[in-house]
């Protein structure tokens, strides 16, 4: 008889969640419109700053530090020096061994175009090379000191300005979105968590009500709770589904009209952009709406 | 288990020598200003109809706070059905104020929702099985005279018609006590002795009723317990007494 009695109070506490949204529905559409707004701002900035970064990480990955050998170092021990740097899983993505006679066809093929039959010998020769591309610029510093104390390596050619400003850019940006994306979640939680205690305070007469004849803080609280939940959900489902009808919108047209962009840089899939964006703000809405309807209905609880 | 039978008895026992009420020596103070009640000591018995009087500012709202346990007394000790309301933690509140029917000048109902939904609240709050709700709140509204318009929202009721739905709330759990705090404020003279009657009647069947009231007709008419409260402190306390002016 108590398992049915809890039963259909639990019944009753969600029916009344949905029943209260459709009996306040203004200040529902005003908290769900509340919280789009915020999330959809939220999700419009990380996925252009999540571009900025994957564009900036893919120009790193294709900076690389050129290993030259001593003269007269055997092939088999450049390839011991390939391996070794290979070995460096957490600075080097790949390694790429040239030989002098093909770096000689790379480079005619690119700047001679038919007169390298001026070369009877290979001005290349004995300048055999390891092209090690990094994981993240930041780290040249670090290999290139550990390949220049291998013996048998004679120099280690690197880029450190391209380096500097690509790390720098990275740094930029990461600090950039951390600052902005902080300061649009504090705006989001402060501007979503008034509007659902504005909602729950216009109702303070009817928690008082609920109080004086006997109602427990679990039954006056859970119909607000689920109700502040439900707003959040949908208050993030609208801004997510916006943003990735948007974002393919955008990519398309960009992919269509500016080939040449494409081409130089790499935009991120929808999927790759939601991967991180649905969690977060799934999380988010539905966690301010619980916390804020939790704070708040605590507040006119004491009667 | 066998503290909360200890604990039963010795409740039975405080209301067998004390009443269903007893406050003794119970003073409350605000931050601010004199004490709103200053050592009351007061006793109502199981099945008593008392009307408490006075002026504003007189302590009767702070009285009905400290029975709801909505307040709790600065000094002394508030008995309700031999429970020591100091002792009631924030959780007990619940379970304690199921014992108590409220009823207030402005009537307090949910306006969103219609009568019946108003007086079967007060069952689903103590959780009571659907169809006892579906026999029990035709049963009270039909006591109020309030059967046919069950369906009617709140705000379409007239002032009386409002203040017999909020009574219907308040005694749909059958509480042992009916507070009224000024029921009939807000009434022409022809509902409020409409609600006076079933109060009497309420009363008759052995619910402990106690009615704030400004209403010197009522009480002179209806001849019960009156107790004259006056900054504070209660200045007279007559069986079958009349409103009397404390100036």
């Amino acid at each position: 008889m108590n398992t049915l009695m809890k039963i259909s109070t639990i019944i009753y506490t969600i029916k009344q969640g949905f029943v209260n949204i459709f009996r306040n529905k203004w200040y529902s559409l005003a908290s769900v419109a509340t919280i789009s707004a915020c999330l959809f701002l939220l999700g419009l900035f990380y996925a252009i700053m999540t571009n900025f970064q994957h564009i900036v990480q893919t120009a790193e990955e294709e900076v690389c530090v050129s290993v030259f050998f001593v003269e007269g170092t055997t092939e088999e021990r450049m390839k011991q020096i390939q391996e070794m740097i290979d070995d460096r899983k957490e600075e080097v993505v790949r390694t790429e061994f040239i030989s002098a006679v093909d770096a000689w066809k790379e480079f005619s093929k690119d700047y001679l175009r038919g007169y390298e039959d001026g070369f009877t010998e290979n001005p290349l020769d004995g300048l055999d090379r390891i092209d090690a591309y990094m994981t993240d610029v930041a780290k040249q510093e670090a290999l290139v000191t550990y390949i220049e104390s291998i013996s048998g390596v004679d120099h280690v050619n690197k880029s450190i300005v391209l380096a500097n400003t690509l790390s720098g850019a990275n740094m930029l940006i990461a600090y950039v979105s951390i600052g902005i994306i902080a300061i649009l979640l504090a705006v989001s939680i402060f501007l979503i968590s008034n509007t659902v205690a504005i909602g729950i305070s216009v109702r303070s007469e009817e928690i008082n009500i609920m109080k004086y004849i006997g109602a427990t803080d679990f039954f006056v609280r859970a119909p607000f709770v689920l109700e502040g939940m439900l707003i959040g959900l949908v208050g993030a489902a609208v801004p997510l589904l916006m943003i990735h009808s948007l974002y393919n919108k955008v990519l398309t047209y960009v992919t269509e009209r500016f080939t040449m962009l494409t081409s130089i840089l790499n935009f991120l899939s929808v999927e790759e952009i939601f991967h991180l964006l649905l969690p977060v703000s799934l999380i988010v809405g539905v966690g301010i709406g619980f916390l804020g309807s939790v704070i708040t209905v605590r507040k006119h609880l004491h009667v | 288990m066998a503290n909360k039978e200890f604990l039963r008895r010795k409740q039975e026992k405080i209301m067998e020598e004390n009443g269903i009420i007893y406050l003794e020596n119970v003073s409350k103070s605000y931050s601010t200003g004199s004490p709103a009640i200053n050592d009351i000591t007061l006793s109502i018995k199981q099945g008593e109809f008392v009307f408490i009087v006075g002026d504003s500012g007189s302590g009767k709202s702070t009285l009905i706070k400290l029975l709801l346990r909505e307040l709790t007394a600065t000094s002394g000790a508030v008995y309700v059905m031999g429970q020591d309301l100091a002792e009631l933690k924030h959780r007990q509140i619940p379970r304690f104020r199921r014992n108590l029917g409220v009823v207030f000048q402005d009537f307090r109902l949910l306006n969103d929702r219609n009568v019946y939904e108003n007086v079967a609240f007060a069952q689903r709050i103590i959780e009571t099985p659907i169809n006892e709700i579906r026999r029990n709140v035709p049963t009270i509204l039909a006591t109020v005279g309030l059967a046919g318009k069950y369906k009617a929202k709140t705000k379409q009721l007239s002032g009386g018609e409002q203040q017999r739905v909020a009574l219907a709330r308040a005694l749909v759990n059958r509480p042992s006590i009916l507070l009224a705090d000024e029921p009939t404020g807000n009434l022409d003279p022809k509902n409020s002795w409409e609600i006076m009657q079933l109060l009497e009647e309420i009363n008759e069947q052995g619910t402990t009723v106690i009615v704030v009231t400004h209403n010197r007709e009522i009480v002179n008419a209806m001849q019960k317990r009156v107790i004259a409260m006056k900054k504070g402190i209660i200045v007279s306390d007559q069986e079958e007494g009349e409103y009397i002016d404390e100036d």
